[in-house]
């Protein structure tokens, strides 16, 4: 499955690094960085982010 | 459990609820009761973006809410009782609704004015998005508006305003605002607003609104009075339980729950949300209750998860560490765990400008909160110590010796002194 982020939408809240810290993560400027590619094992991690996420700003497909 | 499951609550918590009672596999009826005609929308820009003007309505929909399977929202009409006895809900226009598990997630409201001048023209609180449309056109026409309250709403609306041009002043009986903060870090949130041009005065209640009709002063109670063209009542929020007053739960401001969010009366009521009360671990079991977003989320996830299971011993406790955030200026304020609950709050880091920093709270030598100031990945190491339990001396001192800390690379080195 693919993870997008819409950085427009993003405020850098961290709450999905918490839920999927293999997925997620911030830099040292507090900016997100993410893996497009996420294998199917880690979904649950995801949709978990997705719905955390204050945002509403990380999207699945697939 | 093939019964039909009732969430009372159509915001946040009553929406993550719903998600989660399909995803755990519930196939018969889900009703969820809602007491606006909206379906669950997000409410955290009620006070920023939407009254800036920079979303509308429809940009505050949560997605999702309009995507859970054979979900039937009743919209509109709110819930008027809980009829535990033949185990129904009970609408305010006398529609019942039959419930195996029944969530309960109606949330707060905004406390509003009771004293001298309730009912003038230009007073308003803020929680739903009407407030906020109705709020957003009274500040278009510029003038003066009077928040009464510094906390969260009153400050995030008091920094939206003045970036509007209009002319600002914030009241409050606290020395200082965002009082969960501690005197430190409250003081420095005054000296944020005060640089933006905002008007605090603290230490001194309101004693009355007054005008013919509509709101044209505040008068405080050290006798000054405030012009003012409208009016923001900040002063905090009431759990909606009255629609519960004869069902027999236990209601202490909230809903009482065990850590599985069942509620200590009766295995078929969950809560979740703002008017859960649960015990927490990390208050060292004291029962506490949280009106915050993510709060609202996992709750209604677990609440969800666990009205599935028939057995209460067989359900999950509610391990989530409680976090919640604000935006003022442009100062992003993240706090977790419970800092209302910390006896000490220390800066941990900061950058030597001040304007990054990391605090922790502590109570009774326990670590029970972190609050950054524009340091959101700084604060996740303290998050993960705040789930560990790392004592509140050990976090100071490894954090005073992480070159990855705020300020670490700026500060002077012993070696060569």
């Amino acid at each position: 499955m693919k993870v997008h982020v819409d950085m427009n939408l993003c405020q850098s809240h961290g709450e999905c690094v918490f839920a999927a810290p293999d997925v997620f993560d911030l830099g040292d400027d507090d900016v997100l960085v993410w893996k497009e590619d996420v294998d199917e094992s880690q979904r649950a991690e995801v949709e978990q982010a997705v719905q955390v996420c204050p945002m509403a700003a990380i999207r699945i497909e697939g | 459990m093939g019964g039909p499951v009732v969430i009372v609550g159509a915001s946040l918590a009553g929406l993550r609820a719903a998600q989660a009672v399909r995803v755990a596999g519930h196939e018969g009826d889900l009703v969820i009761v809602g007491a606006e005609e909206h379906l669950p929308y997000t409410r955290p820009p009620l006070s920023k973006e939407l009254l800036r003007g920079d979303q509308e309505a429809a940009d505050c929909a949560l997605p999702g809410a309009d995507a859970v399977p054979g979900a039937d929202w009743r919209l509109g009409t709110p819930a008027a009782r809980l009829d535990r006895g033949a185990r129904e809900v009970v609408l305010a226009d006398g529609t019942t609704i039959a419930y195996n598990r029944v969530i309960l997630a109606t949330g707060c409201r905004a406390r509003t004015w009771q004293g001298p001048g309730a009912g003038l023209d230009g007073v308003f609180t803020l929680r739903d998005l009407g407030d906020a449309l109705a709020l957003r056109t009274a500040l278009q026409a510029g003038g003066r508006l009077v928040v009464v309250g510094a906390g969260f709403v009153g400050c995030e609306v008091a920094a939206t305003a003045a970036h509007r041009g209009v002319h600002v002043t914030v009241v409050d009986v606290a020395p200082h605002p965002m009082l969960p903060l501690g005197p430190e870090l409250g003081g420095l949130m005054a000296d944020l607003h005060r640089a933006h041009g905002i008007d605090l005065r603290l230490g001194t209640g309101v004693r009355a609104l007054r005008g013919p009709g509509q709101v044209t002063a505040v008068e405080l109670d050290d006798g000054t009075s405030l012009e003012a063209d409208a009016v923001l009542v900040a002063t905090g929020a009431v759990p909606n339980v009255e629609w519960l007053a004869d069902s027999g739960l236990t209601i202490d401001r909230g809903v009482v729950a065990d850590a599985t969010l069942t509620s200590v009366d009766d295995p078929d009521v969950l809560v979740a949300g703002d008017l859960a009360c649960w015990p927490s671990a990390l208050a060292g079991g004291a029962v506490v209750r949280v009106e915050h977003w993510t709060n609202a989320v996992e709750q209604g996830r677990l609440a969800g998860r666990n009205a599935l299971v028939d057995d209460p011993a067989q359900r999950t406790p509610l391990t989530s560490v409680p976090t919640f955030w604000s935006d003022q200026h442009d100062r992003k304020v993240q706090a977790v765990g419970l800092p209302g609950a910390a006896d000490e709050i220390t800066i941990a880091e900061a950058t030597p400008d001040g304007e990054r920093l990391v605090a922790i709270g502590a109570r009774d030598g326990r670590l029970v909160a972190a609050i950054a100031f524009n340091a959101t990945k700084r604060l996740g190491w303290y998050r993960r110590h705040l789930a560990a339990g790392t004592p509140p001396a050990q976090v100071l001192a490894e954090a005073a010796a992480d070159p990855a800390a705020l300020g670490a690379a700026e500060a002077p080195t012993v070696a060569g002194t």
